[in-house]
């Protein structure tokens, strides 16, 4: 390994559309399937100018969202690491095929650059919209690792993170940024692969007769080799028992369904990201994401700089809810300021886990304009 | 022919539970050992062959034989076959849709696959129905037909996979029906090896959900129509055209060799490795 | 493969698998076939007509029916064949 030290980690000057590239091939991303839509079209041209120079990276523009999606399916199950990105509209096209990831335990990134909503909405403008879309956007229950990125550097992390979680966990990872993220340039650090933690699924160690593709393990992830290689198995949408085949039973349909649930959520201590700052004498908090979340930083910068005890939890991981890290917030502080644009949907989330130990404050806002920290700065203030 | 059903239980799942779910006489099943027949007679090795099935009866073959096996979600079995063949180009990969599955939700996946021209054989179950949500009409109702949602006749025309599928720029088009079963094991044969996207459209009866309410009084009356009806290709071109009515050309209607997607992308990265 | 002398083969139906759909009845050149109401599948009721056309085998939807060469066993020659188990 440490022969192949020659390069150093490189400085760029990035997009944050960019930078979810750099981490994508960082990552070890070999398979892109994609339609382009603002604001993440960067993100696909990035992709189609680099993977077909990389070692065997696929790029393939599909007919649309859901296509997109179901070539990045098809490509995980042949053993790729695999993203597409999109934003609203396309977002809402591919949720049926979300579920159907999720069912059949296929990892793979989907980025989701949100703009005003819904429908066409504002395409060019920055919003929060969906992210409870994210969480249960697919019908049906399931459990799904949501993150997000504040800003371009996170970007290139995030997206690590996000195929790390995806191959570790066998499970779709859905990154929610906003337009101003994916569009803000600034100067990042690529770092070199082998300086980062690289994931990979598990690979069966039984010989194929022995393995079934949906067993229970003491994780819960079962091991997935790629197709093709000796281990033929069935994998459907339909639930299943363990290998793979449809079932009804009562038991075996628990035992998946628990099982796809457990083993994401018994690791919430692994998966929930957050970067908190200055909350442990805090008296009012903020919890915020995204670019959001650096208007926030400022705001209580200043508010310190006021005397105001005030203090930031910028989330990473949306879902599973970082719970155990709000609670502790609400716990501490009399005011805890959720800002975010949308109508209040991580709000939900922080009311849902207050123990009724500090008043929760929304800040929202729709109109396609990022909130400032003036506007969070003035919430503190009163909080 | 003793070896003809061996060797189809060679490839069947055996822990499946058997026999299949399709109802009696559903030509669904004749299509699967067709299948098996033209895979076993290409000495394709089980573990290069991922079959991606899509939602309906038809998509319910491919739980039963031991092959890579996707059941995908209904109209897409299109796209998740595009990323293992362009993530595996070595592979074979079979696409078995139901003419629902195929046209209707998934018609524009369909045309595009076939435009892109990615070496995908796919074999379409035409039983002119939804078999399995229990008889509506699909994109191949032919016009005047009853179904429980044209309970007045259908008014609609319908597809012609054939012509779509030419028009849409495949490499291999070709039509059979479960009747004619030798030439469905040849016509499979070929698109098997065909590069490019190769499609055969199969005829097939569901007695349950279409030939029943559409006057036909068996399964058997359904399989006599298709015997009566269908013609090879070049004697079809050679009858009178007043006299086609009612008679359908089987045969391969379209067999270019322009490069196949994969192979386009392929050198495509030889060529940017080279600098 | 065609046999055109009679009586040369021997034809197993499992009856767990045949669905009794007819095709094979309706089709048989020999008219070998015929569905037994009582069991609810096929039944060779004139297995010395045979032709070894094949018909049958190649079409039944559901892998029920096998016709094997006389003197032969459908397992290759170890085990006897199997009765028509209906
Ligand atoms: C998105 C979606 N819409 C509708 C359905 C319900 N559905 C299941 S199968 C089917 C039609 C199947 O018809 P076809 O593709 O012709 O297959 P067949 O059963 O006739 O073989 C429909 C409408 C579904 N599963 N998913
Ligand atoms: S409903 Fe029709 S297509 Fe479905 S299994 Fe029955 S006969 Fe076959
Ligand atoms: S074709 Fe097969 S299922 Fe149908 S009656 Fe004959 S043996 Fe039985
Ligand atoms: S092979 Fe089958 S169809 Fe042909 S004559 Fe014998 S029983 Fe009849
Ligand atoms: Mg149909």
């Amino acid at each position: 390994m440490s022969a192949k030290r020659k390069t150093a980690a490189r400085e760029i000057f990035a997009l944050g559309a960019e930078a979810v590239v750099e981490g994508a091939l960082l990552a070890g991303c070999s398979f892109y399937g994609g339609y382009p839509i603002t604001p993440s079209s960067e993100i696909m041209e990035g992709m189609a100018e680099r993977l077909p120079r990389t070692e065997d990276g696929v790029f393939i523009q599909m007919e649309d969202e859901i296509a997109s999606l179901g070539a990045c399916i098809g490509a995980s199950l042949a053993g790729r690491k695999v993203m597409t990105a999109t934003s609203g509209p396309g977002f809402s096209l591919m949720q049926e095929l979300i579920g159907y990831a999720c069912m059949i335990e296929a990892p793979l990134v989907l980025v989701n650059v949100m703009r005003g909503g819904p429908s066409t909405g504002l395409p060019t403008s920055p919003a929060q919209g969906d992210v409870q879309q994210a969480r249960w956007g697919t019908h049906g229950d399931h459990s799904i690792i949501v993150l997000s990125a504040t800003d371009v550097q996170d970007c290139l992390h995030m997206t690590v993170k996000a195929f790390n979680f995806a191959e570790k966990y066998r499970t779709p990872v859905i990154l929610l940024l906003d337009e101003v993220t994916a569009h803000t340039r600034e100067k990042i650090t690529v770092p070199l692969a082998q300086d980062l933690e690289i994931l990979y699924r598990l690979q069966p160690s039984m010989p194929p007769e022995w393995y079934k593709p949906f067993e229970e393990t003491v994780r819960g992830v079962p091991p997935m080799p790629p197709l093709g290689s000796g281990y033929r198995f069935h994998v459907t949408g339909l639930t299943h028992d363990d290998h793979g085949y449809p079932t009804q039973k009562p038991d075996e349909v628990v035992a998946a369904i628990s099982r796809q649930f457990r083993k994401i959520d018994q690791f919430f201590f692994d998966i929930q990201i957050t970067d908190e700052f200055l909350t442990g004498d805090a008296e009012v908090g903020v919890v915020a994401y995204g670019s959001v979340a650096r208007s926030a930083h400022l705001a209580v910068e200043q508010a310190r700089e006021r005397g105001i005890k005030a203090g930031l939890i910028d989330l990473k991981t949306l879902f599973p809810f970082p719970r155990a890290a709000v609670e502790g917030l609400l716990r501490r502080c009399r005011t805890v300021i959720v800002p975010e644009m949308n109508m209040g949907q991580i709000s939900r989330e922080v009311k849902r886990v207050n123990p009724g130990t500090s008043t929760v404050w929304t800040i929202n806002r729709v109109d396609g304009h990022i909130i400032t920290p003036k506007q969070i700065l003035e919430s503190i203030r009163k909080g | 022919m003793a070896e003809v059903t061996q060797l189809i239980h060679e490839y069947l799942r055996h822990d499946k539970k058997f026999p299949h779910v399709l109802c009696p006489g559903c030509g669904h099943g004749i299509l699967l050992g067709s299948l098996i027949r033209s895979v076993h007679a290409l000495g394709i090795p089980k573990d290069d062959v991922a079959l991606v099935a899509g939602i309906g009866c038809s998509g319910r073959v491919a739980v039963y034989v031991d092959f890579n096996t996707v059941h995908a979600v209904h109209g897409r079995a299109l796209t998740v076959a595009t990323g293992i063949k362009m993530a595996k180009p070595d592979m074979h990969v079979i696409v078995v849709q139901g003419d629902g599955d195929a046209l209707s939700i998934g018609g524009n996946h369909f045309i595009h696959a076939a435009r892109r021209n990615i070496g995908l054989t796919v074999l379409v179950l035409n039983n002119f129905i939804y078999g399995m949500t229990g008889g509506q009409c699909s994109s191949a109702t032919p016009l005047g037909c009853w179904s429980t949602t044209t309970p007045y006749g259908q008014m609609e025309k319908s597809f012609d996979f054939v012509e779509m599928t030419r028009a849409a720029g495949a490499n291999f088009v070709s039509r059979g029906t479960v009747f004619h079963v030798k030439t469905l094991d040849k016509l499979v044969r070929q698109a098997l090896v065909h590069p490019g996207f190769s499609l055969v459209e199969v005829l097939t009866p569901c007695h349950t959900q279409f030939g029943r309410k559409n006057k036909f009084k068996s399964p058997v009356d359904m399989y006599q129509w298709l015997k009566k009806a269908a013609m090879p290709l070049e004697a079809y071109e050679k009858l009178d055209p007043d006299k086609r009515a009612g008679r359908i050309p089987i045969g391969v209607f379209v067999d270019n060799h322009e490069p196949a997607l994969e192979t386009r992308y392929a050198a495509m990265r030889a060529k940017l490795a080279k600098g | 493969m065609t046999n055109p002398k009679k009586g040369q083969t021997r034809i197993t139906i499992y009856p767990d698998w045949c669905k009794a759909c007819g095709l094979c009845v309706a089709f048989c050149p020999a008219k070998v076939l015929e569905i037994d109401v009582a069991a609810g599948c096929a039944r060779a009721v004139r297995e010395q007509e045979c032709v070894n056309c094949g018909f049958c085998e190649l079409h039944c939807p559901d892998f029920a029916i096998v016709v094997t060469p006389r003197g032969k066993t459908r397992n290759g020659g170890t085990q006897p064949p199997q009765e028509n188990g209906n």
